[in-house]
């Protein structure tokens, strides 16, 4: 299937920096797709670049066959949702969303019609006479939707959807906000530097770092097989400990560090002698207070300190050669009555599934 | 909250220490501008507004409530003012200085949008030498100025001469902007040109202060939903510089309509205004109680429009603007 829009080789050179480094992307129709990275990474210009502000250096930008290139912001069946909103303070809620109907010359009757469509779409039915200031964060997020798609944009754009708004609304908004995407079955792409929000909203995931996209898949692929050490650190948190391959079989390998021998049940393409990175989640990490039977897959600790998020609290252990090791453990129950304290001496252990070598 | 060694003031008791933190502090600063204000503004307006309302007497006015016999009298002379508004040179006067203080806020709004305009896009590093020029006439006389007008604008001045070239002149004088083809002195055109020239920048710093702290993002929005540059300029630009139309029309149209030096250097037969008309009551007729109303009428033809304006302003944005 060919592409819907594809991004070929772009680069976007500013005055020597390049903000876009050779990016290639293709996206499917129907797909929301999220740029992930942290600030100053490129994903921002790349957003830009198709919306229209800005010009690629070189490349193409093709949506649907048709080559952006030439076409001005205000020609491109492109809408965006900026960051903030960008809502005209000036107008009504009514009139923000009839603004991009208005410049396309709709008869009268069809805009209030689709406007009036896009407000129950949003379920704002009542705010249609507010002015933007007169709205809540969440308000004005949704009348900044509902603007974006009035058009009925063959590519929506969503600049940190949902930056300004406070974490407890952040999340029923992030499936709020993906159920309407997907109801009106408009391609999307977003650009975040939010993991949870890149995660939970998108059918894949580009994570960029220094103007490249270093690994593109399913938010589940990306964070259970990243590709790199910077993907691995970079989504989630990690415990990623550099050790010697000595044994590498079809069905498994060994890998020696300084604290622990790990018995990872997968071969890998790699010669023995050579230097690879373990990492491991740490909720994939196991505690206990006696020596696990097998001698792979496990360490000895201290705890050194202790963070209680509620659901989960996050043990980080000094090991023998003084790495740390972070272990997430969820709180099944209420109390504990052998519950671990800092100071304690305990083991970490995991399975021979919890691994992911990484050669670069 | 770790203890402040040193405290700012002593801990301030009851009521005695409130009002001598409130005298020393807020209140001081309040209070001498309109301390100020009252004595050098307030004081002297009264005076004009009692002068406008009394019977005179030989030297000064007469007292407007008289106490005699156990009776007071209150007498309250509005004859100036009948005479003013029954009189068509004072109604010609005000009517003409309203006319030209409104024409040149229009002059000086056309050509100080734009350059307020590009003044706020322009790079950051340029702004200040954009602002400094703009404000650099400020640093010589303003009486030069407006005389250099006269010899720009006299026969061989270098604006006559090029007028004339282009043949502009006989359209002018077909409009009324001046009287003959070919004399360009004291008239309204002349007129015009020396109170916008002189008020442009008063239009241009208020309206790029509120131009450059524009979002430039609702405009990006706005080409975004399908605007040209010029629509977007149209509906988003001008209707969110509206405060800074306002102030700037106010700063110029209010002062020119009281202008006394500019008409007289500048300005013609064509062109009384109301200012000559208050100088000519107070200096050449003496008649005191009549300038004195004069004044109060400029006064309440400015004061009441805009108290109007103010307040259906403070309304619209209740409402939510």
């Amino acid at each position: 299937m060919a592409a819907y829009l594809s991004v070929e080789d772009v680069v976007k050179d500013f005055s020597g920096v390049k903000a876009v480094n050779h990016v290639s992307l293709d996206i499917n129709k129907g797909e929301i797709f999220a740029l992930l990275g942290s600030s100053g990474c490129g994903k921002t210009t790349l957003l830009r670049m198709l919306a229209g502000f800005e010009a690629p250096s070189s490349g193409r930008i093709v949506l649907d066959g048709t080559d952006l290139a030439e076409m001005e912001p205000y020609s491109r069946p492109i809408n965006m949702m900026f960051q903030s909103y960008a809502l005209f303070p000036h107008l009504s809620v009514w009139e923000n969303i009839a603004f991009g109907l208005k410049r396309e010359g709709m008869a009268k009757p069809k805009i209030a019609e689709r406007v009036d469509a896009m407000l129950k779409l949003v379920q704002l039915g009542g705010y249609a006479q507010r002015k933007p200031h007169q709205l809540s964060g969440g308000q004005q997020q949704r009348v900044a939707l509902a603007r974006s798609l009035a058009k009925a944009p063959q590519l929506l754009l969503l600049d940190e959807p949902l930056g300004a708004l406070d974490k407890k609304l952040r999340e029923e908004t992030q499936i709020e906000l993906t159920n309407i995407i997907r109801n009106v079955g408009v391609t999307c792409v977003m650009v975040t530097h939010d993991q949870e929000e890149a995660m939970t909203m998108a059918t894949r995931i580009a994570v960029m770092s220094e103007g490249r996209i270093l690994q593109v898949g399913a938010p589940a692929e990306v964070y259970e097989t990243p590709a790199t050490r910077f993907v691995a650190d970079f989504i989630g948190n990690v415990n990623l400990m550099d050790g010697t391959l000595t044994v590498d079989q079809p069905d498994h390998c060994v890998i020696e560090c300084a604290d622990c021998k790990h018995y990872v049940g997968h071969g890998i393409t790699g010669t023995e002698g050579m230097t690879v990175s373990v990492a491991i989640r740490p909720e994939k990490i196991h505690l206990s207070r006696h020596a696990p039977p097998d001698e792979f897959n496990r360490a000895c600790g201290t705890v050194k300190a202790m963070a209680y998020f509620g659901s989960f609290t996050v043990y980080h252990l000094a090991l023998a050669s003084g790495a740390a090791l972070k272990v997430s453990v969820n709180n099944l129950q209420r109390h504990r009555d052998d519950e671990i304290v800092a100071g304690d001496t305990v083991w970490a252990h995991w399975s021979r599934n919890a691994h992911v070598v990484l050669t670069q | 909250m770790p203890a402040l060694k040193s405290a700012p003031s002593e801990p301030r008791k009851g009521l005695a220490g409130r009002v001598h933190g409130l005298l020393r502090g807020r209140s001081v600063v309040i209070g001498l501008p309109y301390g100020w204000l009252l004595a050098f503004f307030m004081a002297p307006f009264l005076i004009v507004l009692n002068y406008s309302i009394s019977e005179m007497g030989a030297v000064r006015p007469e007292n407007i409530v008289t106490l005699g016999d156990g009776v007071m009298k209150l007498s309250i002379k509005f004859g100036n003012y009948l005479a003013i508004f029954g009189d068509a040179l004072y109604v010609k006067a005000y009517l003409s200085s309203l006319k030209y203080a409104a024409i040149t806020t229009v002059v000086c709004l056309v050509l100080g949008y734009p350059f307020a305009y590009f003044m706020a896009r322009a790079k950051p590093a340029l702004q200040p030498a954009l602002l400094m020029a703009v404000m650099l006439p400020f640093w010589t006389s303003f009486l030069l100025r407006v005389y250099a007008w006269k010899g720009l604008l006299d026969e061989g001045g270098l604006v006559s001469d090029f007028l004339l070239a282009t043949g502009l002149d006989g359209w002018m004088a077909a409009s009324g902007m001046i009287g003959t083809p070919g004399k360009f002195m004291n008239t309204p055109f002349s007129l015009v040109i020396g109170m916008s020239y002189t008020y442009l920048p008063f239009m241009i710093l208020p309206l790029y202060a509120n131009l450059a702290k524009m979002d430039l993002r609702l405009l990006e929005a706005a080409a975004d939903l399908g605007a040209s540059r010029f629509k977007a300029f149209w509906l988003i630009t001008v209707p969110l510089s509206r405060a800074g139309i306002i102030a700037g029309a106010m700063l110029v149209f209010i002062p020119c309509v009281g202008e006394y030096v500019i008409p007289e250097l500048l300005g013609g037969p064509q062109t009384l205004m109301i200012g000559r008309v208050l100088w000519d009551e107070f200096f050449s007729n003496n008649d005191w109680p009549m300038a004195s109303t004069v004044a109060v009428v400029l006064v309440l033809l400015i004061v009441v429009p805009l108290a109007i304006f103010n307040k259906y302003q403070a309304e619209a944005q209740e409402r939510g603007r």
